[in-house]
């Protein structure tokens, strides 16, 4: 089993409609993860019936006994958060979309007023779809705690790929650089980039690139709207072959791709886009089974 | 006034409404701050090239155990909400990746032999674009805290000026962290079932804020605006401005060029936005 995480720095690439047209392509030994789980969208692309959802509960959050509390002030001042403030008349209240239920505030009140309540941050479930069980969340808005949903849902999907003897595991990453998506992509097979030619795609993806080289994790590129404008579709082929990086691919702009979307349908629906998706998927696929090799060879020269 | 661009779904607009808002609103001779707080991924630079004037790396601070001073007791372990403790027979062994600097394995260590020592997380770049203040925010490739950083930014913000901060997507930890001080919010959507998914989820995280929002719909031809239009009546949220695709935007923006100095329809549009921002609210606190 290999496992492909799709990402791209910037959102609104395409990492989405692209993990659902590579789960078509796959072939039924497939099992899919939304590693976004803040804003999960594969879900709306393939349908299928959810088992029943899990709920997610992580982290606490801090109470301030109103009787108890006199306004001192201390846990204010120690609170790194921001999440405590001084209201009149002498009564601290929180906030819980700052609270990262740490426990310092518990720490340094005189009074023992502080008390913890668990945090319910989401819920998750696995969908049966057409080409396979996907492993999806949603995190409650504000709540925090997603790079930790990620490795859950990843740990699950492994678990699930291991049982059905899975050929792939596919990952629909997060958009960024930060937490979630070092839970995403830490030790996948693969991870693979969408991009369109413009700057704030370019200067993202060097970001990403720049993350998967210290993680250490093959990487490669597939480009997305590479006909929108070809002065910059130069500049990201130049940027990628400079970190010597693959192009897996290059797919046209067309805009009866949102449209179709829209209509709940995806990129295969769309012909002069679809033999350059199933392109890039054979790429993916050569790819990954490379990646794998090169990897075990790797891990013979190191054994050696 | 403080006003935060944010999405939910990326890649809907935030930058592109972002930067114009603040670019407009210095035209008009105001004492306008951009902030860019989507410090994973800040492309706003991109746009509004600015002059930096002043960088500044930011620094947190992270648990640091010098060599044979530590009991082994344990109580740090105990105390961290992230796992970031690990207890050894006669020591503790540090996760850094994964401390929330909170400082409090510090604060209750027995012998007190745990200090802290400043980590950088990123850089803060404060500049000028024209009339315009710039500031953004860069977290360091691999560095997993960027609220820090985005309060960091957003600290720099002269209180009684007007700021556009542009957000980072999603609605978790760096999006609350941006949400943080504003008085009103836009969000940027588009019509397809991910933009109206994520507008939802981003709209609760506004509510539970207890901020008002109103949406911008971007490319509102490209897909089916019915049902977020039906979904931004229903709950009586208020459309500040829509507008078609446009190549010309595209090419703008693939050029790094703010669009607006190249499109007119589209200038016109962000200036009857600006208008509509700027203005007293009517009550969008539903």
């Amino acid at each position: 089993m290999k496992q492909i995480v799709v990402v791209s720095g910037k959102g609104g690439t395409g990492k989405t409609s692209f993990t659902a047209a590579f789960a078509e392509l796959a072939g039924r030994s497939v099992v899919l993860v939304d590693a976004d789980v803040d804003a999960a969208n594969l879900a709306l692309l393939l349908d299928g019936s959810d088992e029943p959802p899990r709920e997610y509960q992580a982290g606490r959050l801090a109470r301030i006994d109103p009787v108890r509390c006199t306004g001192c002030g201390l846990c204010v001042d120690a609170c790194r958060f921001d999440a405590l403030h001084l209201a009149e008349p002498h009564r601290v209240v929180l906030q819980d979309l700052a609270c990262e239920g740490c426990g310092v505030c518990a720490v340094v009140c005189p009074e023992d007023a502080v008390s913890f309540v668990p945090q319910r941050a989401g819920q998750w479930t696995v969908r049966d779809t057409a080409f396979g069980p996907l492993v999806h969340a949603e995190l409650v808005p504000g709540a925090g705690n997603s790079g930790k949903l990620v490795a859950l849902l990843r740990e699950t999907s492994r678990g699930l790929a291991e049982r059905l003897a899975a050929s792939w595991l596919l990952i629909d990453g997060p958009p960024g650089i930060g937490c979630p998506v070092h839970a995403a992509v830490t030790g996948t097979d693969l991870l693979v980039a969408v991009t369109e030619p413009t700057p704030s795609a370019l200067h993202d993806l060097e970001r990403l690139l720049e993350l998967a080289a210290r993680f250490r994790l093959p990487a490669a590129v597939v480009l997305n709207k590479a006909d929108l404008d070809p002065a910059g579709t130069d500049l990201v082929e130049a940027a990628v072959a400079a970190r010597g990086v693959e192009l897996l691919g290059r797919v046209p702009f067309d805009p009866e791709v949102p449209r179709r979307l829209a209509a709940g349908t995806g990129l295969l629906t769309v012909p002069g886009v679809r033999d350059a998706v199933v392109a890039c998927w054979a790429a993916v696929a050569r790819r990954a089974g490379r990646a794998n090799a090169s990897a075990a060879e790797e891990g013979r020269d190191a054994a050696v | 006034m403080r006003l935060v661009v944010a999405s939910g779904k990326g890649g809907t607009g935030k930058t592109l409404v972002s930067t114009h808002l603040a670019w407009l609103a210095a035209e008009r001779g105001l004492d306008v701050t951009y902030a860019d707080v989507d410090v994973e991924t800040p492309n706003g630079h991109l746009f509004l090239a600015p002059v930096v004037e002043r960088e500044h790396r930011h620094t947190v601070l992270l648990p640091s155990l010098p060599f044979g001073h530590c009991t082994g007791c344990g109580v740090c372990h105990d105390f961290c909400q992230y796992n970031a403790i690990l207890p050894l027979p006669d020591s503790v062994l540090i996760f850094p990746e994964l401390c929330h600097n909170c400082g409090g394995c510090v604060r209750v260590c027995p012998p007190a032999v745990l200090s802290e020592v400043p980590h950088e997380v990123g850089t803060v770049r404060e500049g000028r674009a024209g009339n315009l203040r710039f500031l953004d925010g860069r977290v360091d490739v691999g560095e997993p805290r960027a609220t820090p950083l985005i309060q960091e930014v957003l600290r720099r913000i002269d209180a009684g000026t007007l700021a556009v901060v542009d957000a980072p997507p999603g609605t978790s930890c760096n999006t609350t962290a941006a949400l943080s001080g504003a008085d009103r919010v836009l969000l940027v959507t588009e019509p397809t079932p991910f933009g109206l998914h994520d507008l939802r989820l981003a709209l609760q995280l506004c509510r539970t804020a207890g901020l008002p929002a109103g949406v911008v719909i971007n490319r509102a031809d490209l897909g089916d605006d019915r049902p977020l239009r039906a979904f931004l009546e229903a709950e009586r949220v208020p459309v500040r401005a829509a507008w078609r695709y446009d190549p010309e935007l595209a090419v703008a923006v693939a050029r790094g060029e703010l669009a607006g100095r190249r499109v007119p329809w589209f200038r016109d549009a962000v200036e009857h936005l600006l208008d509509a921002c700027l203005a007293p609210q009517e009550d969008g606190r539903s």
